[in-house]
């Protein structure tokens, strides 16, 4: 590899958009890298990085889900005529090294053909492979007729998409109504800087995907839920062909499908809401997406009985009734819980409910201890969307600590009496509807007294 | 469960409990033709002395010490911590079996101060509470 600074271009892929730069700062930031251009995405696909090395373009690529591909930029131009001409300057020594009629080669051309020439051409396991992008923007309904932008240049190596095939739900053994999709699960290692050998921990961890994740990139694993059937595998299936759910369906299980039972400590059946775990644990990172009451419930142990009384024989096989946790109670308890068992710096990654017409930062939780390093959005429908939000411990609490949970808003709550409004609209908005055209007809009747 | 869950879990959850730990460990019996034999699940998982090296320090030794010779797999692991386990790696080696490789299967969880039993279904440890307890 050589060790001299140069201009390298990654492309991402064209989809959740919001979480790119994030993805790479968290990225850069876990291999102790400080660069102070960080990409600006929002317009464009590609980010154009000076770094000083290779090794490092393969240390970022070993990671990123959101990267396609990373190459040398060789030139790149607004003009064909120009960016032919910047190629010709750029210095032959280091053209040498990976074109010459030695070295096999192909050219992949993006939206575009384009020749080159000396050397044999090998579209199979060629040596050097060569990037020649047109970019014509974003938008698909008004494509310009010239490019915005050229590129040119070496192929390095590529992003890490293709895990996300690798982990499909589709193939995987054990899956929930809410498993989460690979791609997002990768991310979330991704920001809480999963490394080998850290000891991560799901306390929401239902099916297991986070964890199936994190073991990707040498976490050890650990999860807690409170639905003893879903750690069980005992819960009705998902996928509409299957009837029961086989024997061995559980987390351990889809660890072993990808070989990373490794990394499978265990999981336990418990209630977050009250303290399971020695209080000096310490723990490397914790990724979660905890229930948000619509499509999984959010529950605690608890009764709405004054005294309840259980008999001694049947305590043993009695299965617990369980309460509302209301949201807003139990994102306190995350953060006050990631406070506790984080060591300094580690990090907690989990996904935030809300009303997007309505929100502000300020709605999000906050700890004294924790400093939120990046928000990203997932949009779920026209008034909702989840962020990815990702905090890092930057203290030890004290007792002293206050954590203002008061802005919070109960998604759940709010949901369904949102839901309940709009129904109701619907059913006023039909009435009226109704009512008119009853007295249009009426009115008609009058009109022709004959019919 | 393995040994590593058991060496961070406590029954603090219930009323009245304030250290809850270490909690006690009664495996069950599952009938191999016909004899008896204790619900463990003895399996290889991939060594990383790094992982282990790190993971000692945050371990309570005398309570793993304790709960693998309760359950009949304490092997050679000395009572008391070496000084240079970082370095050694036979030692390292079996930690990480006793740590990673021995998993309980059946069995209950005791809670040392009150005496509440937690069952372990399927190596998957049930530490609810009742509603009558919370």
């Amino acid at each position: 590899m050589n060790n001299q600074w140069k201009k390298y271009l990654f492309w991402f892929a064209q989809e959740h958009i919001d979480f790119r730069t994030a993805e790479i700062q968290s990225i850069l930031s876990m291999f102790g890298v400080n660069i102070y251009t960080y990409p600006k995405l929002e317009t464009h696909p590609y980010w154009i990085v000076n770094l000083p090395s290779e090794n490092l373009v393969h240390k970022i690529a070993s990671r990123a889900v959101c990267v396609r591909f990373c190459m040398e930029l060789w030139a790149n131009s607004k003009q064909a005529e120009d960016l032919h001409n910047k190629l010709k300057t750029y210095p032959i020594s280091e053209i040498k090294k990976y074109a010459g009629p030695h070295k096999s080669f192909k050219v992949i051309v993006e939206t575009f053909c384009k020749h080159f020439s000396q050397g044999s051409v090998r579209l199979n396991n060629p040596d050097t492979t060569f990037y020649y992008i047109e970019f014509y923007g974003l938008d698909p309904n008004n494509i310009p007729k010239e490019p915005y932008e050229l590129f040119f240049g070496r192929w390095i190596t590529s992003g890490q998409r293709d895990l996300i095939r690798k982990l499909s739900l589709k193939t995987r053994k054990f899956i929930g109504n809410t498993s989460m999709d690979p791609q997002l699960s990768l991310i979330m290692a991704n920001q809480a800087q999963v490394q080998k050998g850290d000891i991560v921990l799901d306390p929401f961890v239902g099916t297991g995907s986070l964890l199936v994740a994190a073991s990707h990139f040498g976490g050890y694993t650990l999860g807690t839920d409170i639905d003893f059937l879903m750690l069980h595998g005992r819960t009705r299936p998902t996928r509409i062909s299957q009837k029961i759910r086989e024997k061995d369906e559980n987390i351990a299980t889809n660890m072993s499908q990808y070989g990373k039972r490794s990394y499978y400590i265990d999981v336990v059946v418990s209630d977050f809401s009250y303290p399971l775990w020695r209080s000096d644990m310490c723990i490397d990172a914790i990724i979660t997406d905890p229930p948000y009451g619509i499509r999984e419930a959010t529950e605690r142990i608890g009764t709405t009985k004054l005294n309840p009384v259980i008999e001694e024989h049947q305590a043993s096989s009695h299965i617990p009734s369980k309460i509302g946790y209301d949201l807003p109670q139990m994102y306190k308890d995350l953060l006050t819980f990631a406070a506790k068992h984080l060591k300094l710096n580690g990090r907690l990654v989990c996904w935030f409910p809300l009303f997007r017409d309505q929100y502000s930062e300020d709605q999000l939780p906050t700890h004294p201890c924790l400093e939120l390093v990046a928000n990203s959005e997932q949009v779920l429908s026209n008034y909702t969307s989840r962020r990815l939000l990702t905090y890092k411990k930057i203290k030890d609490p004290k007792e002293s600590d206050e954590i203002s949970s008061t802005n919070l808003i109960d998604f759940r709550e709010k949901y369904f009496a949102l839901r309940n409004e709009s129904r109701r609209e619907k059913r006023m908005k039909k009435a009226v509807e109704k009512a008119k055209n009853r007295e249009l007809w009426e009115q008609n009747n009058k009109d022709n007294p004959k019919r | 469960m393995k040994l590593l869950t058991h060496n961070m879990l406590t029954s603090k959850c219930l009323k009245g409990v304030t250290v809850g730990y270490p909690l006690g460990i009664v495996v069950s019996f599952r009938s191999v033709y016909n004899f008896k034999a204790k619900d463990i699940k003895v399996s290889e998982v991939d060594f990383n002395s790094e992982f282990i090296a790190r993971i000692i320090p945050k371990l309570d030794w005398a309570t793993l010490w304790k709960a693998a010779e309760s359950i009949g797999h304490v092997g050679e692991l000395p009572q008391t911590l070496i000084q240079d386990f970082e370095t050694n790696e036979e030692f390292l080696k079996k930690v990480h079996h006793v740590l990673l490789e021995v998993e309980v299967i059946n069995g209950d969880l005791l809670c040392p101060e009150s005496g509440r039993k937690f069952p372990i279904n399927d190596g998957i440890p049930n530490m609810l509470l009742n509603e009558d307890e919370v």
